[in-house]
């Protein structure tokens, strides 16, 4: 069995940030990822990020990856990619699948940064080929450089369907129209602003109805809703489409959280059942920490700034840096999460957080 | 309001903005029109005006404040504006016409003398607009910022170009 001080699961921008934070004050760091290339979501992030310059504000999603993964490599991380952690046993050890071999990990600590998964939604015809998750879509478009489609109709208008849509626009693509459900635009208006400025309809209080076609999607219906989220018969719209991406939020990837016997609590903001965690991103078992979607769907800016908090907190508690200087650090960190999670966008999440860390602190 | 319902400023809505430059402002020359409308936490543009002209201090979440005598009119918050919320427009350019300068992060890019349909906030095409100048320095770091002639009367309604395939 190989052993190490700290293991860290998914190196996106979560577990990219905690490696080098713990790295740099000395702690020995195996980063594993199941991908054959780390940074998780930030190389499909082709956009410019919101926030102030300590946050990368105005820095696409490539770049700041690209930044992360020097400074990884720069800090002597060890990067185990092509591996699934496939569970977690007691003692902190790891089971993982590498080159179809399993192999154990023994770590004095864990952060669990696997990030999430996207929700679905079934509808008439939603198994035809050219139905998709915004995911795949981005990865499809941004990465692999293949379109999936001509005229793509995008169901949800959070920042990721709005991304998304603005993403495929500059791919060459026709976005027919973003279907909202509820009555008002999910993400930031300036997204929105950005596709209707190029003739995007943006249809609140609207969703999908149907998917039809024979191989694949040709057309698609949407529907409106009532303020009891009631299909309103005879608003039927019909689209020729050969793409209907969902964009329709993310579910914390959880699965090691459980098998380990975290503590969890449902909190429809961060996005369903979520590890209950401290401010030092602790969960309740001892030694086991969580960072970025996994412990509450945020955005990759706190994602990387829950990182960080993990990295440092693990750093104390293994003895590579004093209480003072562990809390220093933190207190930055805590500062800039409290920005990010600030206004109309983030009070919600922002509270949740709190309600989160109070549990854990009462136990 | 009418961002939230479906993506587009209304004309009252900008109205209330503190990044809109006052008509005043407008007929004195280049100014920045920052159609900042919902309180993200995000600052970039103030970062980069050279002439402390945008203002969001703290809490970061406050709306961009134009402070419009000490904008020059420079345009280096375009392209900083992750939001491409950020335009600069130009009432004094000539009897007739105005210039209106707006992030365009599409290819290919217009060519200087190009003629392009303009288009309004919906998207709508509301005029045709001469291409009078397209940077893409390595500062605005892939948002070029592209310089568009229009109908003075269409200078605070345009405010994109159609994509060219």
């Amino acid at each position: 069995m190989r052993g190490t001080e700290f293991a860290i699961v998914g190196a996106g921008p979560a577990g990219l940030s905690a490696a080098i934070e713990a790295a740099r004050a000395g702690v020995q760091v195996m980063l594993i990822d199941e991908n054959e290339k780390p940074g998780g979501q930030l190389f499909k992030q082709i956009h410019k990020f919101f926030g102030s310059k300590e946050h990368y504000a105005g820095i696409r999603g490539i770049d700041i990856g690209a930044q992360l993964l020097s400074e990884v490599e720069a800090c002597g991380v060890e990067v185990m990619l092509d591996s699934v952690v496939w569970g977690g046993f007691a003692d902190h050890t790891l089971g993982i699948i590498r080159d179809q071999k399993n192999l154990q990990l023994k770590a004095k600590k864990i952060l669990l940064a696997t990030g999430a998964a996207e929700n679905a939604l079934a509808f008439p015809g939603w198994t035809l080929p050219g139905v998709m998750g915004a995911g795949a879509i981005q990865t499809l478009v941004n990465v692999q450089r293949v379109l999936p489609g001509r005229r793509v109709l995008m169901v949800g208008s959070g920042n990721v369907g709005l991304i998304v849509s603005y993403q495929l626009l500059q791919a060459g693509a026709e976005v027919v129209a973003v279907l909202e459900a509820v009555p008002k635009v999910g993400g930031y208006g300036v997204h929105a602003s950005k596709l209707r400025r190029h003739g995007v309809p943006i249809l609140t209080s609207t969703t999908i109805k149907e998917a039809r076609g024979k191989e694949r999607v040709e057309k698609a219906i949407s529907i409106g809703l009532d303020h009891d989220w009631r299909e309103i018969p005879g608003t039927e719209r019909e689209y020729e489409a050969d793409v209907i991406c969902l964009a329709l939020g993310l579910t914390p990837l959880s699965e090691l959280a459980w098998m380990a016997g975290c503590q969890f609590e449902y909190i429809p903001q961060l996005g369903g059942h979520v590890p209950v965690h401290d401010s030092n991103m602790e969960t309740t078992v001892r030694g086991i920490y969580v960072a970025g979607d996994v412990s509450g769907i945020e955005e990759a800016s706190t994602a990387m700034e829950e990182g960080k908090l993990a990295g440092i907190a693990v750093a104390e508690a293994l003895g590579y840096l004093s209480a003072e200087e562990a809390a220093s650090r933190k207190e930055a960190v805590l500062r800039r999460l409290d920005e990010l999670r600030s206004g109309p966008f983030g009070e919600a999440r922002n509270q949740a957080k709190e309600r989160l860390h109070q549990q854990r602190c009462s136990q | 309001m009418t961002l939230e319902k479906n993506g587009v400023l209304s004309l009252e809505e900008l109205a209330e903005l503190p990044g809109m430059p006052s008509k005043e402002r407008l007929e004195q020359g280049p100014v920045a029109v920052i159609e900042c409308a919902q309180e993200i936490p995000c600052n970039p543009c103030e970062e980069a005006c050279p002439s402390g002209a945008i203002q969001v201090g703290e809490p970061i979440t406050n709306l961009p404040v134009l402070i419009e005598d000490k904008c020059t009119g420079c345009g280096l918050c375009i392209a900083a504006c992750p939001g491409q919320a950020i335009f600069v427009v130009d009432m004094t350019y000539s009897d007739k016409e105005a210039i209106v300068q707006l992030p365009y992060e599409f290819l290919p890019l217009p060519e200087k003398g190009e003629t392009i349909d303009g288009l309004d906030r919906e998207g709508q095409r509301i005029c045709t607009a001469r291409v009078v100048k397209v940077l893409n320095p390595k500062k605005f770091d892939r948002t070029p910022v592209v310089t568009i002639a229009v109908p003075k009367g269409c200078a605070m309604a345009v405010r994109d170009i159609a994509i060219r395939r």
